[in-house]
């Protein structure tokens, strides 16, 4: 009997211990937290405006870019399983460009995530990678702070093309018999790449009017 | 703290307990992130901080951890540590954290951290507990970067490719010229192992040799021997 009073006191008393230290170290953390919460978004937010201005000049739109968001279901087109944002750019009013989140499944290592800037007249103003898991050294030249030619990076060779141009059927890397390059060794990540822009520039050209004129904040398709 | 005891935590941190060529521990980053010598030894500067705090918070808490809950007291200790670094990292040098970010939560899983806790920290004052975890982490880092440099030659023959992620006005260097066609293997997984295990063989041919002509010096054995028996920790 007195033996298990002993156990049971031990075990209080530790756990009592074990509870204390959480507590102070989750205090720690949560103490971290508020204290870093306003540098880390407002890094967010200055790293998210630097890839968007990669992609779209900063000077050809005027509009709150980030506001003028409308928000998607999942869309196989762009490859968006779990639903994603197309932004729009305007300047004095006018339709000038969408940005569009897009992802490619069938990267070397998982998903990639892309984001496009389509303007107007169907033609792509740029393309980054917003998030991948290719190789290190490997198949990361896809992201251009990666890629070890930086005169002409990768994935710059999709700037400037209007979907007219490049005939869907050999929208592809060269390898597959289409037209855009990719590096040897490495042809999976471009080949996912390459396709997932293609995909979505055409999305973004048949559904320009609809993604333009639809209110500010909803959702497309219609949720039923 | 005396000399004797500082040289003791330098030399077993870089060379005779060295935590990646003797210990053996924490070989999943090592692995993972030494395909090129900028990423090896950036992971390797964030695992020296996170081992000097850990080592630290450790010393000066151990009178407090009750023996039979050390090591979640330790895992715990580890994890908030890290976590504040990341958030530290990532909210005043964000530079640094988007080439360092993804490799930061991956120090918690790195066994070496935990081991020199408890081997260490957790019986040792908090002066030469932080210097052991700075050393042990520099012995880290010097074999960090020779693999990291080994694969990355081999592989894309390239040196210091991404150091303009840190130091922006520094370029990679192009050892083996533009056509190098690039040795694959090296940067893949198994490039890792074949690399790193010849990395061991000329660890322990270096040792046997000079253990080896101490041999032949039969005095010298003699003398070096107090330095021998300070307690072989891992």
């Amino acid at each position: 009997m007195n033996a298990r009073y002993t156990a049971a006191r031990t075990s209080l008393r530790t756990a009592a211990i074990m509870l204390v230290f959480s507590l102070l170290f989750t205090a720690a953390m949560a103490f971290t937290y508020t204290l870093t919460r306003p540098a880390i978004e407002a890094s967010e937010l200055a790293e998210k405006m630097r890839l968007i201005n990669e992609v779209l000049p900063a000077g050809s739109y005027d509009n709150d870019l980030l506001g003028d968001v409308l928000h998607l279901g999942p869309t196989p087109e762009l490859g968006l399983s779990r639903g994603g944002a197309v932004y729009r750019a305007r300047r004095n009013g006018e339709a000038v460009a969408l940005l569009i989140e897009a992802e490619a499944a069938d990267g070397y290592a998982g998903r990639i995530q892309l984001v496009l800037a389509v303007d107007t007249d169907g033609r792509v103003s740029g393309v980054r990678v917003t998030a991948h898991k290719e190789t290190p050294g490997l198949g990361d030249y896809i992201d251009p702070q990666k890629d070890r030619n930086k005169e002409r990076p990768w994935i710059g060779q999709f700037a400037g093309i209007t979907h007219d141009q490049v005939d869907p059927a050999v929208w592809k890397v060269k390898r597959d018999g289409g037209v855009f390059d990719a590096r040897a060794g490495a042809t999976i990540s471009a080949r996912a790449v390459t396709n997932a822009t293609g995909r979505a520039l055409r999305w973004a050209v048949a559904h320009r009017d609809a993604l333009f004129a639809a209110e500010t904040g909803s959702t497309l398709p219609p949720q039923e | 703290m005396d000399m004797q005891k500082f040289r003791d935590n330098a030399w077993n941190g870089l060379w005779k307990q060295n935590p990646g060529l003797v210990q053996l521990l924490g070989l999943c980053p090592i692995l993972a992130i030494s395909t090129s010598m900028v990423n090896a030894v950036s992971l390797g500067l964030a695992t020296i901080l996170v081992m000097a705090v850990a080592n630290l918070a450790v010393a000066s808490l151990r009178n407090f951890i009750p023996y039979e809950i050390r090591i979640p007291v330790f895992i715990l200790i580890i994890a908030a540590l890290v976590t504040m670094v990341d958030l530290a990292f990532n909210a005043y040098f964000h530079s640094l954290y988007l080439v360092l970010g993804i490799f930061i939560p991956l120090i918690v899983t790195n066994c070496i951290v935990l081991a020199r806790v408890e081997a260490y920290a957790a019986k040792n004052d908090p002066l030469s507990s932080t210097l052991d975890g700075v050393m042990m982490g520099i012995g880290l880092v010097w074999v960090l970067a020779v693999l990291g440099g080994l694969r990355e030659l081999l592989g894309s023959g390239t040196l210091f490719a991404g150091i303009d992620m840190i130091i922006p006005s520094l370029s990679a260097v192009q050892v083996f010229g533009d056509d190098y066609p690039g040795f694959l293997i090296a940067i893949l997984p198994p490039g890792a192992f074949f690399v790193f295990g010849l990395m061991i063989a000329a660890f322990n041919w270096l040792n046997q040799r000079s253990a080896a002509r101490q041999r032949a010096q039969p005095q010298a054995v003699a003398q070096d021997k107090p330095g021998e028996e300070q307690p072989a920790v891992a």
